[in-house]
């Protein structure tokens, strides 16, 4: 019996030790591969030194940005399981839920460290130091912030960086990127996001479980972000935030020998630097729901009649094509009956008799119907979409799309609206209403073009950076012509932008409004008050900054408008001293008077 | 003095013995490599200087346990385990806590575990007990004899607790009453009294567990509920025993013990050291090592010359087995953590020692096969 059970009893023993070869084959020759990799993992730490960003400067050299460097705490994934997420919140400082939320992200992959925290204080991390032998995995890493200098001034160009989103992730350029990472979310630090990123350090280092560094296996260093030298002025920036005051709208100069862009204001602002470290979900929040729309770029998003600023293009049409003999003078009695319609003349008594030369200074409106009806619709249209109005200008300020305006014509209006195109539509398209819209942006390009003599430039944010993409071949004579009238817009006693006249250069421009329609019913209050536009160039013979300012519900373009870009214009010329000073003083003078010819 | 018999030399079983000291000896050498320090600057523990000392002391003892008659196992098992009780009982008082168990007991600078004895006393008094019963007696084991042979020392060891021997001694009370032909009236009985005593006894004894011990038990079902962190033991030991591959890392090679990664290195799971540094086919080597030792005491056992000896054999057989089981069955994520160390292999004198005394007792059984002797 005994002898019996005993032999049974060594078949047990082969079965079992059977069971635990099979067991053994399992894990050392089927997943060996597997675990090889994992145990290699265990043993290195690959930690990734971040790379010092390149830094934006402005055009004068002056930097807008500072890396600032700054403590997270993060945790190897394999680890934590089963890991005491009750103190380690405690320690940390964060809620349970948030400490599990970023533990079990779906999108965290084993050995990439998650970031639990981000922005510590030197009492947090000798806190966690002192805890950390309870959680194997958990280290503290320094990573590199931004802080943004001048803060909301020149928000909606330098934009700011954000933790990188999922869709980002799937991007295969992107892809390799720890799910916390910052990488520029907006404007500049967005478009120029690869070139200011730089190349990562990487220190291997062997670990034991509790993540204790023993050895140094490998060091690469991190490789430092391009710098880019922006075109904008932050000079001039500041100044204009100042000018605008609590005012919404927006402000564009371009240099017109280049296209590069001198400023590009959007108020109200942000302040990027509420995002570095990652915002949150209730101030983004916040943000977006913001009535005043901080996050809205004016520059290139709004979109508006550009009002009596549109002149400039129905009189270089008018003298290009020879409509008009340049001393016939209309007699304004403050409107015009067509049909059963009036179009009346923004100076309710009329300006009487005027010529080209006053009807641009003065702005009159009834002249201006003279020359569309002259023009035709189509003749218009043709000089509006060769300035670049009513297409993109090409400016990228990711991720904000930029608005293309409107410049109608007859095949449109039968198109879109499915009725001719009348007399009346001429009219008021003749002056910048109607179906017409454009965006600051569009406005300072067009007026850069005309400043310059006709030169397309592409608009562009970088410093000494020019792309030709065209020539308006336009007759001197007309230049000359409508160059002296606009400089009679600011300068001659009855011009309608006084407000800009400068004693440093002599400034030409164009006053406008946009009528906001509420304003014919009757309706009053700032939501109905029009919204006013000025465009500017200087000095007037040799231009080196043009300007177009959009002031939303501002009223008047003449006393609103005008001064803010008179600001911004003298805020450009007190930043290019010391290039005057340097040369003969005289020379100055010269221009400035040759200027006032 | 002990005349030695020149008969004791020429049938001395040698095989057993030398594949204990193999296993010993590898044992130490793998005890060496888990705990090298990772980095050359620091110091070596001394955990294999101590093991080798352990060594020669067990291989002492296991000789004069050999130069014994085990007749004399016979006539003092139960003295031995009325000593085996009583210590059990004063630990229970004045035991030396460690990781939260009450096991050790100190005399001078020694400190030992009772129940490493205890499991030996166990094994010689079941089998003298059950060599005394008749085969017509069997079925009558009586309620005393199961509560003192079974029930007590159950409640004294899972009181301490020491999960380990506790599971030993029933797996060795269901093994040594089989062999010997327990009435399929008798297996019903206490199958049914155990099935209605489990919520009562299963709530008395998941009670008892220190939260280590829940852990380990809750870990094996469910690796990822796991605030110990014992799941992560497993899966490191796994992970170790993997990337061992089919020809290992090589001696000293190994990179999971070093860096601290496996826990309990050179005791519960010093098979995962060995295994990462010789892969597969060392594993396979050592686990044939093991095997004949299991055949060799089954054949023990079934050469024995008497009833006492044939028990005895077949109980310690059994206890190294299950040790064996248990351990390598624990590193192979297969089974639930139990702390119970690699028979012969693992870092710990007391336990390497018993197992030198019980090796020594099963030598002394074959050894004497051909004497005529009758209890």
């Amino acid at each position: 019996m005994i002898v019996k059970r005993i032999q049974l009893g060594s078949y047990i023993i082969i079965g079992i030790l059977l069971i635990l070869c099979f067991r053994l084959w399992q894990l050392q020759i089927l997943d060996s591969d597997k675990y090889k990799r994992l145990s290699e993992d265990n043993r290195l730490r690959i930690l990734k030194t971040p790379a010092p960003r390149g830094i934006i400067y402005d055009r004068n050299g002056t930097p807008l940005v500072k890396n600032i460097p700054f403590f997270s705490v993060s945790i190897t994934t394999d680890n934590f399981k089963g890991i005491d997420i009750d103190s380690l919140s405690a320690i940390l400082g964060l809620s349970k839920k948030e400490v599990e939320e970023k533990l079990y992200r779906k999108d965290n992959s084993p050995f990439v460290p998650v970031k639990l925290k981000q922005g510590l204080t030197f009492e947090e991390i000798a806190r966690i130091e002192a805890r950390r032998s309870d959680f194997p995995g958990l280290f503290v890493e320094t990573d590199v912030g931004r802080e943004y200098l001048f803060g909301k001034v020149g928000a909606h160009i330098i934009g700011y960086l954000g933790k990188i989103t999922s869709s980002q992730l799937n991007n295969p350029e992107l892809r390799h990127f720890p799910p916390d990472a910052l990488i520029g979310q907006w404007g500049v630090e967005a478009l120029f996001d690869s070139q200011l990123r730089g190349i990562p350090g990487e220190r291997i280092i062997e670990v034991d479980a509790l993540g204790r560094e023993l050895r140094k296996i490998q060091e690469r260093p991190p490789v430092k972000g391009t710098d880019i030298n922006l075109s904008i002025d932050i000079n001039i920036q500041k100044a204009v935030e100042d000018a605008f005051g609590d005012k919404a709208g927006a402000l564009v100069a371009i240099k017109p020998d280049s296209g590069e862009i001198l400023a590009l204001e959007s108020l109200p602002s942000f302040d990027p630097n509420v995002f570095s470290m990652g915002i949150t979900a209730n101030a983004w929040k916040s943000l977006m729901e913001d009535k005043k729309k901080p996050m809205l770029n004016r520059a290139i998003q709004s979109q508006y009649p550009p009002g009596s600023t549109f002149k400039i293009i129905t009189a270089i049409a008018a003298l290009e094509e020879g409509v008009i003999n340049l001393d016939a003078k209309v007699n304004c009695t403050g409107g015009i009956n067509y049909g059963r319609w009036t179009f009346g003349c923004w100076k309710k008594g009329g300006h009487g008799l005027v010529d080209f030369h006053r009807a641009i200074v003065e702005s009159c409106d009834v002249y201006f119907y003279e020359l569309g009806k002259r023009l035709g619709i189509d003749r218009i249209y043709k000089y509006a979409t060769a300035f670049g109005l009513g297409k993109e200008t090409g400016i990228d300020l990711m991720p904000v799309k930029e608005k293309r305006g409107l410049i109608p014509n007859t095949e449109w209006k039968k198109q879109k609206k499915h009725l001719p195109w009348y007399l009346g539509d001429t009219f008021i398209s003749s002056i910048g209403q109607g179906f017409i819209t454009a965006t600051p942006m569009q406005m300072a390009l067009m007026t850069a073009t005309f400043a310059n003599g006709g030169k397309i430039y592409k608009p562009s944010l970088i410093k000494n950076n020019q792309s030709l993409q065209g020539i308006i071949p336009l007759r001197q004579e007309t230049i000359k012509i409508i160059k002296e009238a606009l400089s009679g817009v600011v300068n001659e006693p009855n011009g309608t932008a006084q407000g800009a006249k400068s004693f440093l250069t002599v400034v030409a421009g164009k006053t406008g409004t946009a009528q906001v329609v509420g304003k014919k019913k009757g309706l009053s209050g700032e939501r109905f008050t029009d919204h006013a536009w000025f465009v500017a160039f200087a000095p007037v013979d040799r231009p080196e900054i043009a300007i177009s300012v959009f002031v939303e519900h501002g009223g008047s373009g003449g006393a609103v408008a005008a001064p803010i870009a008179k600001r911004a214009i003298e805020a450009y010329l007190k930043g290019q001293k010391p290039r005057v000073t340097s040369q003969d003083p005289r020379s100055r003078n010269q221009e400035l008077q040759h200027g006032e010819n | 003095m002990v005349k030695i018999d020149r008969r004791l030399i020429k049938n001395f079983d040698w095989i057993t013995f030398s594949l204990i000291m193999s296993l010993a000896i590898i044992g130490i050498m793998t005890i060496y490599s888990a705990t090298r320090p990772p980095l050359g600057s620091e110091e070596h523990p001394d955990f294999y200087l101590k093991q080798i000392l352990w060594l020669f002391i067990s291989t002492g003892v296991l000789f004069v346990i050999v130069s014994f008659d085990y007749i004399w196992f016979y006539r003092l098992s139960y003295p031995l385990y009325g000593l085996g009780i009583l210590l059990l009982l004063i630990v229970l008082f004045i035991g030396r806590t460690s990781m939260g168990a009450q096991r050790w007991l100190s005399i001078g600078p020694i400190s030992f575990q009772p129940s490493e004895f205890f499991r030996i006393f166990f094994i010689l008094v079941f089998s003298s007990y059950l060599t005394n019963m008749s085969r017509n007696y069997v079925d009558k084991i009586s309620i005393k004899n199961l509560f003192l042979f079974g029930i007590l020392p159950l409640i004294l060891l899972i009181k301490q607790p020491d999960l380990g021997t506790a599971i030993l001694l029933m797996s060795l009370f269901v093994v040594l009453s089989l062999s010997k032909g327990i009435s399929k009236k008798i297996i019903t009985a206490i199958v049914i009294i155990s099935l209605i005593s489990i919520p009562f006894l299963g709530h008395i004894f998941w009670e008892g567990l220190k939260d280590y011990q829940k852990n380990r038990l809750t870990a094996f079902i469910d690796p990822d509920v796991d605030p110990a962190g014992i799941g992560y033991h497993i899966n490191q030991s796994k992970v170790s025993i993997g990337s061992g591959g089919f020809f290992g890392k090589g001696y000293l090679k190994g990179t999971q013990g070093p860096l601290r990664f496996l826990p309990e290195k050179h005791t519960d799971f010093i098979f995962s050291v060995f295994a990462e540094e010789w892969g597969f086919i060392g594993s396979i080597v050592l686990l044939g090592i093991y095997l004949v030792l299991f055949l060799r005491g089954l054949d023990t056992a079934i050469k024995a010359k008497d009833e006492f000896g044939r028990l005895t054999a077949l109980g310690i057989t059994c206890m190294f087995f299950i040790y064996f089981c248990v351990n390598i069955g624990m590193t192979l994520g297969i089974m639930p953590v139990v702390g119970v160390p690699l028979p012969f292999m693992s870092y710990g004198g007391t336990a390497l020692l018993s197992n030198f005394a019980a090796a020594g007792i099963l030598i002394s059984i074959r050894t004497r096969r051909f004497e005529l002797f009758y209890p």
